[in-house]
């Protein structure tokens, strides 16, 4: 996409350079403890909270002129909040952007990790609403703060356990609680948990902001992260059980699009950017047009 | 096996405690108490309200910190030992009976997470074995199995205290600290949690630090007895003894304003 010349009364990026400091320390303390929230000084930002936020600010701490950026919102670069923060960058920052995920240098994401496998050099950023993954069973901050320092775990398996107990698995499905490189409990943002197998050993750096807490952690590149589980009902990655109509892909996660008032529905990748890629690429699904009568 | 032979049989205290001295400001909160406490023994500990029993229970049990004295479990000092290996005492090791179950309870966790919550935060991982655990433990503490899936605010109040005492007893704690445990109960439900953990201590071996200001209740499960009055200790001995023949006056005043019925 054009290069867009950069909104001269703003600073790059929008924050001024000593916020991106604050910011940058943070994430550097966050890469030096995986896993571990740091607290950080968050600000205003020029949309509401659980819009981005905490996202917003890492990615302008991030931000290089020679970056290349991608914004996901729920997989898709079309969508309200994608589309609105790239164009945010666009113009405070001047930085080109694009929805290819193999040709971004930074992606900040709202709840999916792309399809693609992401490769070295890559940053992935993604806005965190609640950072504590213990925060619905223990309220009290000082409490899970506690808990976090003396590695005490046990209540997150707790939630687990009830999950079990009343619908006879596992039933989280998004915001899946992991543990990073044998000792902290993260919340990997509400990422459905088809993704939390691609946390670990990625070979991007991850950062995750959450602006309304007031927290930044990371995953380094190649860290092993976890999915917490039981012996007996170990963690599985769920996806709807189709193939994506329009691009034929087996192994992506899908979204359930309505197509009608009379039952009819239509599986599609929740991840655009793939599922053009793979169409460009003569793949089809169910519903698409095949590629010898392609006309149009 | 009497508490005589107990006593002999086993001759270096589980706890002891010397002159443990805890004021708030000015105000005395506990001074100056010392006891031991043998494994499998129930010491008792009654005073009015403000006398300092509550103070000292949650000295012994690590939630405060006292100013003066030292506590040494097992050979260990437990005031000098650091926060992790204390609260990991207090998931093992230890029990803390609230008063008020509601307070030792997670209210919006089943039954069983209730009581599967210790093993898992000692490193159970199996959720079959932790549900066995809990089913096992509801069923000695007399709730029904098909109650285990229910929360705590489904219960009534001797139930909620039942699970907590369940869910506390789990991980076979060998000390266990109770805040008046039969407070706020009616006295049937009483009757019935008293002839349990009387049940419970004596089949598990406990060794029991209670605090109460009902006499009953030490009469039925203590072995001995320590009457505080302004956070000192004024009398302390085998319960029958203290009871039947109390020597100080505090105490004659407290055993003779039982209500006979």
């Amino acid at each position: 996409m054009n290069d867009a010349t950069p909104e001269p009364a703003y600073n790059f990026a929008y924050l001024d350079e000593q916020t991106k400091r604050m910011i940058r320390r943070a994430i550097l303390k966050g890469i030096a403890v995986p896993g571990y929230q740091v607290p950080f000084a968050s600000r205003e930002m020029p949309m509401p909270y659980g819009w981005g936020t905490g996202g917003v600010q890492v990615t302008a701490a991030c931000l290089v002129p020679e970056d290349r950026l991608k914004v996901i919102d729920q997989g898709a670069d079309d969508t309200t909040n994608a589309v609105s923060i790239r164009r945010f960058f666009a113009r405070t920052a001047g930085v080109a952007t694009t929805t290819r995920t193999t040709e971004a240098t930074l992606i900040q994401t709202r709840h999916r990790i792309p399809e693609t496998p992401l490769h070295a050099g890559q940053i992935l950023v993604y806005q965190v609403p609640i950072p504590e993954p213990l925060r619905f069973l223990e309220p009290r901050e000082t409490e899970t703060r506690k808990m976090h320092e003396l590695e005490e775990y046990g209540l997150m398996h707790v939630k687990l356990y009830e999950d079990i107990a009343r619908h006879g698995q596992i039933a989280t499905s998004y915001a899946y609680p992991v543990k990073v490189s044998g000792r902290y409990v993260m919340d990997p943002s509400p990422i459905p948990k088809f993704d939390n197998p691609k946390l670990s050993g990625s070979p991007a750096i991850q950062l995750f902001g959450a602006g309304r807490e007031q927290r930044i952690y990371a995953l380094p590149p190649y860290t092993k992260v976890v999915s917490l589980d039981f012996d007996d009902h170990p963690f599985q990655a769920s996806k709807a059980a189709h193939d994506c109509d329009l691009c034929g892909a087996k192994a992506s996660y899908l979204d359930e699009v309505i197509t009608d008032d009379l039952g009819g529905r239509m599986f599609v990748c929740s991840d655009t950017d793939f599922c053009t890629d793979r169409q460009a690429h003569g793949k089809r699904g169910r519903v698409s047009a095949p590629v010898s009568g392609d006309a149009a | 096996m009497s508490l005589i032979e107990k006593v002999t049989a086993t001759d270096t205290p589980l706890l002891t405690v010397a002159g443990l001295t805890k004021n708030y400001g000015a105000r005395i909160g506990c001074a100056d108490v010392s006891f031991d406490l043998f494994p499998g023994e129930v010491l008792g500990i009654v005073g009015e309200s403000g006398s300092g029993k509550s103070t000292l229970l949650s000295c012994l049990a690590g939630h405060q910190r006292p100013d003066l004295g030292q506590i040494i479990y097992d050979g260990q000092d437990v005031i000098a030992m650091s926060e992790s290996a204390r609260r990991r005492l207090g998931r093992t090791d230890w029990a803390y009976v609230h008063q008020n179950p509601r307070d030792g309870l997670r209210m919006g966790v089943s039954a069983g997470g209730n009581v599967g919550e210790r093993l898992m935060a000692v490193g159970a991982r199996h959720y079959g074995d932790i549900r066995a655990a809990a089913t096992d433990w509801l069923g000695r503490v007399e709730i029904d199995a098909d109650r285990i899936d229910d929360r705590p605010r489904a219960f009534s109040g001797g139930m909620q205290q039942r699970l907590q005492i369940a869910r506390n007893l789990v991980t076979g704690p060998r000390l266990v600290f109770m805040d008046e445990p039969t407070g706020g109960l009616d006295v049937s439900v009483q009757a019935r949690l008293l002839d349990l953990l009387r049940g419970l201590v004596r089949d598990l071996g406990l060794s029991v630090v209670i605090v109460t200001h009902d006499l009953a209740v030490v009469r039925l499960l203590a072995h001995r007895l320590m009457v505080m009055q302004g956070g000192r200790v004024v009398e302390q001995g085998l319960t029958d003894q203290v009871l039947d023949d109390p020597q100080h006056a505090y105490t004659q005043l407290l055993v003779s304003s039982v209500l006979q019925v």
